[in-house]
C-alpha cells in the first residue's frame, strides 16, 4: 500500500501536471510543450506500479479531457497505452541508467504522436503539427530532471 | 542462442494485463464515439465541464498577472504618450461618429418611410477572456464570464475587427467559445462588393471560403461579411479579406483563403452580442 504522503505527493504531481497543460505559452513554444502528464504518470507506474495502474491513467487521462476540451477519451486512450508499455517493460527500466530511461521515454514519447495521429486520422479531426515531434525530445530530456525531483520528494519523507 | 532467456511464456498474470488494456481502450473509443456523435455523452461532457471550471480560473491565474504587472510597469511618459494618442483617436472617431449619427437619421427616415421594421441597435456585453490553452487542434477559447454573467448558449462574439466566434457551452462563471477558424466550424457569408453569397469554412488557424463558381466575380482583396443567412450571425459583421484564390480539387469551383478580421490573439477582451441588431432577413 502506498502511504499517505506519497499519495499526497501523487496527487499534487497530477494537479500540476494539469495547470502546465493549460498554461498559455507564445504561439513559438507552444508545440514545443511536453506532454507532462505523461512524465507524471511515467513516474508513478515505474516507482510505484503496484498501486497505479491501467485504471489510474484511464481516470487521469478523462481528467485530462475534460480540462483541455478534446474528446473524451482521447488522452485517456493516450495514457492507457504508456501505462500498459511502461508496465510492460517495468522490470528492466527501472534498471536502466538514465540516459537508457530518457531514450526509452522519448520511443514512448514519439509513439504516443503516432497512437494521436492514428485516433486523429479516425475521428476525421485534423492532426497536430510536425512541430510536436518536437515535443516528445523536450518531454525526454525533462525526464531526467522530473525524475530525480519526484524521487526526492519521495523518498524525503520517507 | 543467447543467455537471456527472453520473455517467458505467457502467464495468466500478463494475459489478464493484455485483456484490461483491451477493455480500456475499447472503453475510451466507445467515449470519444459518443461524444463525437452522440446527445446524451455530450450532456455528460458539459457537466463534467464544471469541474474543468476552477482548474481553468487557476490556470488562467499567470496570464491575468502578468497584465496586471505589465499594466503597473507602463511609465509615466508611456501613459502621456497613449493618453496624447487616445485623444486624437477619440476625436476621428467622435467626428465619424457625428457623420455615422447623421447618416443613420437618415436611414431612419428612409426606413419609416418605406414602413420597414426598424432595426435593434447593437447590444453588447464585454467579456474578459480566460488565458489558457486548450487542445491544440481545436480552435476554442475560454471566457471569464459565463451563465452569471448572462451569457447564454449561441451568443455571437466579436471584437473590434470582425465575428470571432459563437458561444458553445456556457457553465456558470466560464464559457467556451467556438472560433470561426475551427474546423467544425462555418458561417454564411457574402461579398461585400458583389453581394455574392458563400459560406466561409475554418480549417485550424485559417479561414476557408470554399465552392466559389469560377464565373463569379471575386478578387483578391474582396471584403467578405456576415449575409445574416441561417440566423445564427447577424448580417453586416465583417469576416475577413480575400488573399488568395485557387482552384479547388474538383478544379470546377475556386477556393479562396481568408485573412481574419478579428484578431483572437490580441486583447483581452472580447464582445458578446445580447441581441441581434435586425436579425436574420
Amino acid at each position: 500500500m502506498m502511504r499517505r504522503r506519497t499519495r499526497l505527493l501523487q496527487a499534487a504531481s497530477i494537479a500540476i501536471a494539469l495547470l502546465l497543460a493549460l498554461l498559455p505559452l507564445p504561439d513559438a513554444v507552444a508545440p514545443f510543450r511536453p506532454f507532462w502528464m505523461a512524465l507524471v504518470l511515467a513516474y508513478w507506474v515505474l516507482e510505484h506500479g503496484d498501486d497505479t495502474g491501467l485504471g489510474f491513467a484511464f481516470f487521469i487521462g478523462l481528467l485530462l479531457d475534460v480540462v483541455q476540451g478534446s474528446l473524451l477519451g482521447e488522452y485517456a486512450l493516450r495514457l492507457v497505452v504508456i501505462a500498459f508499455l511502461l508496465d510492460r517493460f517495468r522490470s528492466r527500466l527501472r534498471f536502466y541508467p538514465i540516459w537508457q530511461q530518457v531514450l526509452a521515454i522519448a520511443a514512448l514519447l514519439v509513439n504516443d504522436w503516432i497512437v494521436t495521429a492514428i485516433v486523429h486520422a479516425f475521428l476525421g479531426q485534423p492532426q497536430h503539427p510536425w512541430a510536436s515531434l518536437g515535443a516528445a525530445a523536450v518531454g525526454a530530456v525533462m525526464w531526467g530532471p522530473l525524475h530525480a525531483l519526484l524521487a526526492t520528494l519521495d523518498r524525503g519523507r520517507r | 542462442m543467447s543467455s537471456y532467456p527472453g520473455p517467458a511464456a505467457p502467464r495468466t498474470e500478463s494475459i489478464a494485463e493484455t485483456l484490461r488494456l483491451l477493455a480500456y481502450l475499447a472503453a475510451c473509443i466507445v467515449l470519444m464515439a459518443f461524444d463525437r456523435h452522440g446527445g446524451v455523452m455530450q450532456r455528460v461532457h458539459a457537466s463534467l465541464e464544471l469541474v474543468a471550471q476552477p482548474v481553468w480560473k487557476l490556470a488562467g491565474l499567470p496570464g491575468r498577472i502578468g497584465v496586471e504587472m505589465r499594466n503597473n510597469a507602463v511609465s509615466r511618459s508611456q501613459l502621456i504618450q497613449d493618453n496624447a494618442e487616445l485623444r486624437n483617436a477619440v476625436a476621428v472617431a467622435g467626428a465619424r461618429m457625428a457623420r455615422l449619427q447623421a447618416e443613420q437619421a437618415e436611414n431612419e427616415r428612409l426606413r419609416n418611410l418605406l414602413g420597414a421594421s426598424q432595426r435593434g441597435r447593437l447590444d453588447v456585453q464585454l467579456a474578459p477572456i480566460l488565458d489558457i490553452d486548450l487542445d491544440p487542434t481545436h480552435q476554442r477559447l475560454v471566457l471569464d464570464a459565463g451563465s452569471n454573467q448572462g451569457v447564454h448558449l449561441g451568443q455571437v462574439v466579436i471584437d473590434g475587427g470582425g465575428v470571432l466566434g459563437q458561444v458553445i457551452a456556457v457553465q456558470p462563471i466560464t464559457s467556451t467559445v467556438l472560433l470561426i477558424t475551427d474546423p467544425d466550424h462555418a458561417i454564411p457569408v457574402e461579398v461585400v462588393r458583389t453581394g455574392i453569397r458563400l459560406i466561409v469554412y475554418g480549417r485550424g488557424n485559417r479561414l476557408v471560403l470554399g465552392n466559389i463558381p469560377r464565373s463569379a466575380d471575386i478578387k483578391v482583396g474582396d471584403r467578405v461579411q456576415t449575409s445574416g443567412l441561417g440566423g445564427r450571425f447577424p448580417a453586416g459583421f465583417p469576416v475577413g479579406t480575400i488573399t488568395k484564390l485557387k482552384l479547388d480539387d474538383s478544379r470546377a469551383f475556386l477556393e479562396a483563403d481568408l485573412a481574419p478580421a478579428a484578431q483572437p490573439d490580441r486583447g483581452h477582451e472580447v464582445l458578446l452580442l445580447r441581441t441581434l441588431p435586425g436579425g436574420a432577413r
